[in-house]
């Protein structure tokens, strides 16, 4: 008898990059051959088919040990399912939308407390070393990805500026041009994006400024050129497309709590006993496992509670959701 | 007869196999589940809002042929709003029920949306002959839940969305136009 075994990873799971790229030439081959205008045929299919190949590797990028045995999701994945309200408020429109964003030239404004304040060029801070980090990330909607992010640590980079004793708090801003992300040209939050971080959050060694992933610069959707990633809290914390660091005394008002600070806090630290008003966040669903057997049990602090649980000793965590 | 119902079903039918068709591809993005949620409770709300768009057709345009297929109609959204709730408690919750009744309790959203379905159940078990002579005059009244169970279809899908009103709010500006369109002043002529 023989006894089929069907297997447990799926196809949609174990594509390689390069294969996919190479498929995404076969059927560009193939379009030409057949003379089919994809232009505009499919919004999703023009981003996925004109984006990637365009993008610049990363030269020079060092390997840690950070998320290591992790499998990242796949680059299809992280690249086509998005929160980015200002390039399209559907999970798939930032990558139809990319192109509008311009991320050159760009400069970011660091300012606030600090004895150095400075306006910084994008081209400065991709001359910072940069080093790939495999991260889990969770989003408040319950969802989850691995990405393997390429940048640096936040730290270090905050620390150039010399933040003062006063600098309690950082805050983010992202670009606001309606030009350039059009989803501002609706009032659904309050442009621009901002989120923040307390200091010691900012300068935990975990939390790292993004320029890029799959060894590649960030695609539009994805918060080029530079984004926030803070491994332990809800993917709307990691703000993209940063323009402004500001160094604050007082806690900085983040677009989602202003929007609803019912259900979005400060901290939002991933934490599978304080459920959102609408929904548990006791298990999540991984990207990309298919229909079946694509949920997990949410872990405290995204699984990172070793590491981060020390900066939040003493907190009423259901408060200071 | 024939000649409305059979394209009609077969119109019903083609969401269905749209939404199979991407299970077996594999082809519904990254989060399938998710996917699939949203596109059977899109159905649910369109199949219902055609419907109840039959009577003002009639009374406005004296279109009567669509009257044929409106239990079918119907019934179509009473056959997503299922999917929709299997779906919900099989792939979302999975069969969690302590959850389930958790969620249904303290979160409102799911509240109306599972009386919108019990409305829809009601409607379409007494969708058939035998109970329209046996209800008589209360059939009537009972079928004026679709109202109800549209009115909280849509309040259920604006009360989950986490910024971005457009869609539902869309939804809700045909079903007001429905509802207007059925004032007596909105009849005509005899």
């Amino acid at each position: 008898m023989i006894i089929k075994q069907s297997s447990r990873i799926r196809p949609s799971e174990i594509t390689d990059r390069d294969v996919w790229l190479r498929r995404r030439q076969l059927i560009k081959a193939a379009a030409a051959g057949t003379g089919l205008a994809l232009g505009g045929a499919s919004g999703l299919a023009h981003a996925l088919y004109t984006g990637p190949e365009n993008h610049q590797r990363i030269s020079g990028v060092r390997e840690t040990g950070y998320g290591r045995g992790l499998k990242p999701t796949a680059y299809r994945h992280v690249t086509s399912y998005n929160n980015f309200y200002e390039l399209g408020y559907g999970k798939r429109e930032p990558a139809e939308n990319a192109e509008f964003l311009k991320p050159r030239p760009w400069t970011v404004k660091v300012s606030g407390e600090c004895n150095k304040p400075a306006v910084v060029d994008i081209e400065d801070i991709l001359k910072i070393d940069q080093e790939e980090r495999i991260y889990r990330f969770r989003c408040v909607e319950a969802w989850a990805m691995v990405v393997p992010w390429v940048g640096f640590p936040l730290g270090a980079f905050l620390q150039r500026f010399e933040p003062t004793s006063r600098a309690k708090y950082v805050e983010f801003t992202t670009l606001y041009d309606p030009e350039q992300l059009p989803g501002q040209k609706r009032n659904v939050l309050d442009w621009p994006y901002r989120e923040g971080l307390r200091i010691d959050e900012a300068m935990h060694p975990l939390a790292f400024m993004a320029t890029g992933l799959y060894g590649e610069v960030l695609p539009n959707q994805n918060g080029a050129p530079l984004r926030l990633v803070v491994p332990w809290k809800y993917g709307f914390k990691n703000i993209k497309s940063i323009v402004s660091i500001r160094f604050m005394e007082e806690m900085p008002l983040n677009t989602w709590r202003r929007a609803a600070a019912d259900e979005y806090g400060f901290y939002a630290n991933v934490n599978p006993d304080v459920p959102h008003p609408r929904w548990s966040q006791k298990r999540h669903r991984v990207l990309g496992r298919g229909l079946f057997g694509d949920k997990e049990d949410t872990q405290l602090f995204n699984g990172y509670a070793e590491e981060v649980a020390g900066l939040y000793k003493g907190m009423d965590l259901r408060k200071n959701f | 007869m024939r000649l409305w119902k059979l394209p009609v079903f077969l119109a019903g039918l083609v969401p269905l196999l749209w939404l199979a068709w991407g299970v077996y591809q594999e082809d519904l993005g990254p989060n399938p589940v998710e996917y699939l949620t949203h596109a059977t409770g899109d159905w649910a709300l369109r199949f219902l809002l055609i419907t109840l768009a039959i009577t003002p057709l009639r009374r406005l345009a004296g279109w009567r042929k669509p009257m044929l297929v409106r239990r079918m109609l119907g019934l179509f959204s009473f056959f997503y709003a299922s999917l929709h709730l299997i779906i919900w408690l099989w792939l979302d919750r999975e069969w969690y029920w302590a959850g389930m009744l958790e969620d249904v309790l303290k979160r409102p959203y799911i509240t109306v949306g599972l009386l919108a379905f019990i409305m829809l159940l009601a409607l379409a078990l007494t969708s058939n002959a035998f109970s329209m002579r046996h209800l008589g005059k209360n059939w009537q009244r009972l079928h004026r839940l679709a109202y109800g169970a549209a009115a909280l279809g849509i309040l259920h899908y604006i009360w989950l969305v986490k910024a971005d009103l457009l869609l539902p709010l869309i939804y809700l500006a045909i079903f007001g136009l429905l509802m207007l369109l059925r004032l007596p002043g909105a009849r005509r002529g005899g």
